[in-house]
């Protein structure tokens, strides 16, 4: 269809677009490719003071540990600094909060998505106001509260912390995953004698599957890239991965330690290659719902 | 649906709301009026072979002590707001008496820590949104015109820098670009000033924040784009093409007013997102030049020894209060619309 002489496109346009695409494509993926070969060098070729070229060959690496190639700074985060624990704190972390997530949030965007109310417009509105709130400002009003109450530094506090800020955005996602799904079909069940509750559980759960595992993504997302609320929320031994990169920065810079931040990072991005991956259709689909309906 | 079933479907997330973000705001808000308290002294005298010295020394069992009795420290009033370190009335004040020129001025306000970090924070927001739109159409554009087999990989590489963890990916820039690192050391060959480095001033920091900006946030502009170009009405297309638009006619007339809605929507989102600016100062370790609202927050919590509760819910108030004027025009449309629509 594309083919008739006036959509066809001029040799230099043409070129420009590819170009476009050429260029986006390498600043888009060489940081990532330049990182991963790089974690498996040591310092002094990663950073070196005589030649970026050495990071390609591997000279130092040759000649400090005997191959190009060497996982001693896996070796040292993972096992030295014990990042196993983070990775663990992070696996609980991200899982409970996507699943309480998306019980709290498939009930509340169901009410909302059929409910006419004015006060749904409020909770909507409400809904917006707490998105748009850097979550840092908000730390500050849980601190002194948490440590009155002592529960300041465990998993349970984070997680439901990290629920309650990724509540707003999954209301808004579901309610317009909910909005496409007509009301003749929870009607009709009701009519059929299902009461509410059982009409939401048998007839629209099933439907609104792809709605619920492209919320899900993002509260994953939210969950697992948190920064502001994993380091001020969690004590030193309960920390989850991305604060404990933080630290591995911390203001004493020895010899190997930026090498351990290096693998970490590298570790920390390896399940978000795999997810994207997997799921870049509901990605997408996820990024536009709210657009597309303006 | 009933109220009372409204209610009860409502309700787990509700109270999730209520109780970790409507109720840490009073918490910040009451927060903000107090100070820490001010540590015991006492004067302690020690009598040595060179005879008797008096030191101030803090007492601590009796500070710890005042500390339980007040958690939330001395009633301060909106006395936090107006110090040195927030909106610092006086200090303004006196800066506008005595400066000669509106440039000497702007210079001594910068110098103070809020507006400095209100200055980038602004900055930030209103020179990265723009430029995230621009690339994002043009990449968007670009792509469409490929080959389908192609389009695949293409997104999936496109949407690496943005679902990377903030910190991650600012780390992951910071290494390239330091001095000793690929593009640093490929920045000095090409300049051929060894002693380049994108850290030593301010401009640059700036330049190198906002461009890990464009590069982690252009990625959505371009998704939402793409897909706004996927469903533009292709007969009105064919329309223009039989009355003789010209190419770049089409764009301007057909394609762009069709996407005007989608602009709006990534403008809106990246305004909130780009206004909370944190983790890539983390990242960049950016802070002796650049600094941000959330920053300062973040900083007066964790920064020193002890945190500074009082001062941090001050900024977040404030912080908040900016939010709610970028926000103010979206409400009242979205207000207007809802009214409209006869509720």
């Amino acid at each position: 269809m594309a083919d008739n002489i006036a959509t066809r496109r001029s040799m230099p346009l043409r070129l420009f677009l590819w170009g476009v695409v050429l260029l986006w494509l390498m600043l888009a993926a060489f940081p990532f490719l330049w990182t991963l070969w790089g974690s498996f060098k040591v310092q002094g070729d990663f950073f070196s003071r005589e030649d970026w070229t050495n990071a390609l060959t591997g000279v130092r690496t040759l000649a400090e540990t005997g191959g190009y190639f060497t996982g001693g700074g896996y070796a040292g985060a993972w096992v030295q600094e014990e990042f196993w624990r983070a990775g663990l704190n992070t696996m609980i972390v991200t899982l409970s909060v996507v699943a309480i997530s998306l019980t709290f949030g498939t009930l509340g965007g169901y009410a909302l998505s059929r409910s006419s109310f004015k006060y749904t417009f409020w909770i909507l509105m409400a809904a917006l106001i707490f998105r748009a709130m850097p979550h840092i400002t908000l730390v500050s009003g849980y601190l002194l509260p948490f440590f009155e109450l002592n529960i300041w530094g465990i998993l349970p506090t984070t997680i439901i912390v990290l629920v309650a800020i990724n509540q707003p955005f999954t209301l808004w996602m579901l309610r317009s995953f909910f909005m496409n799904i007509p009301k003749d079909l929870d009607e009709s069940a009701m009519v059929d004698g299902c009461t509410r509750f059982q009409a939401f559980r048998r007839v629209i759960i099933p439907v609104m599957w792809p709605g619920v595992i492209t919320t899900g993504l993002f509260s994953f997302l939210l969950a697992y890239n948190d920064f502001a609320v994993t380091a001020t929320l969690l004590s030193q031994d309960n920390q989850t991965m991305i604060p404990k990169i933080a630290s591995f920065l911390g203001t004493t810079q020895q010899e190997g330690n930026v090498m351990f931040a290096v693998s970490a990072v590298v570790s920390a991005t390896a399940p978000l290659f795999i997810l994207v991956l997997f799921f870049q259709r509901q990605i997408v689909s996820g990024l536009t719902a709210g657009a597309v309906k303006g | 649906m009933k109220h009372r079933t409204f209610f009860w479907f409502m309700l787990p997330s509700g109270i999730a709301m209520l109780l970790f973000i409507a109720l840490p705001i009073v918490s910040v808000f009451v927060q903000s009026l107090f100070v820490e308290n001010e540590k015991v002294l006492v004067e302690v005298v020690t009598s040595g072979p060179f005879g008797t010295t008096t030191q101030v020394v803090v007492d601590e069992a009796a500070t710890a002590v005042l500390n339980a009795a007040n958690p939330l420290g001395q009633f301060n009033g909106f006395g936090t707001y107006a110090n040195r370190n927030h909106l610092a009335f006086a200090e303004v004040a006196e800066f506008w008496r005595s400066s000669d020129s509106l440039g000497a001025f702007a210079r001594q306000v910068y110098g103070l820590p809020f507006y400095k970090a209100l200055t980038f924070t602004l900055a930030y927001t209103f020179i990265v949104t723009p430029l995230i739109i621009a690339l994002g159409f043009l990449i968007a554009v670009a792509v469409n015109a490929l080959p389908r087999l192609l389009k695949g990989p293409v997104i999936f590489t496109s949407l690496l820098p943005m679902i990377i963890t903030p910190l991650v990916g600012s780390l992951i820039l910071f290494w390239m670009i330091d001095s000793r690192g690929v593009i640093g050391k490929t920045l000095q060959f090409i300049f051929e000033d060894p002693d380049l480095s994108l850290k030593a001033s301010p401009m640059l920091t700036w330049i190198t924040l906002m461009v890990y900006g464009v590069w982690s946030s252009a990625p959505f502009a371009f998704v939402v784009f793409y897909a706004g170009l996927q469903t533009v009405p292709q007969d009105t297309l064919e329309s223009a093409m039989i009355d003789g638009a010209t190419r770049w006619q089409r764009i301007r007339f057909v394609v762009l007013p069709y996407l005007m809605p989608l602009v709006t929507f990534i403008a809106l989102i990246q305004l909130m997102d780009n206004f909370r600016v944190f983790e890539p100062i983390v990242g960049f370790n950016a802070e002796a030049n650049a600094t941000s609202l959330s920053w300062i927050i973040y900083n007066d919590l964790r920064g020193s020894e002890v945190a500074l509760f009082g001062s941090a819910a001050a900024t977040s108030m404030l912080t908040i209060l900016g939010v709610a004027i970028l926000l103010t025009p979206v409400l009242i449309r979205t207000w207007r619309d809802f009214s409209a629509k006869g509720h």
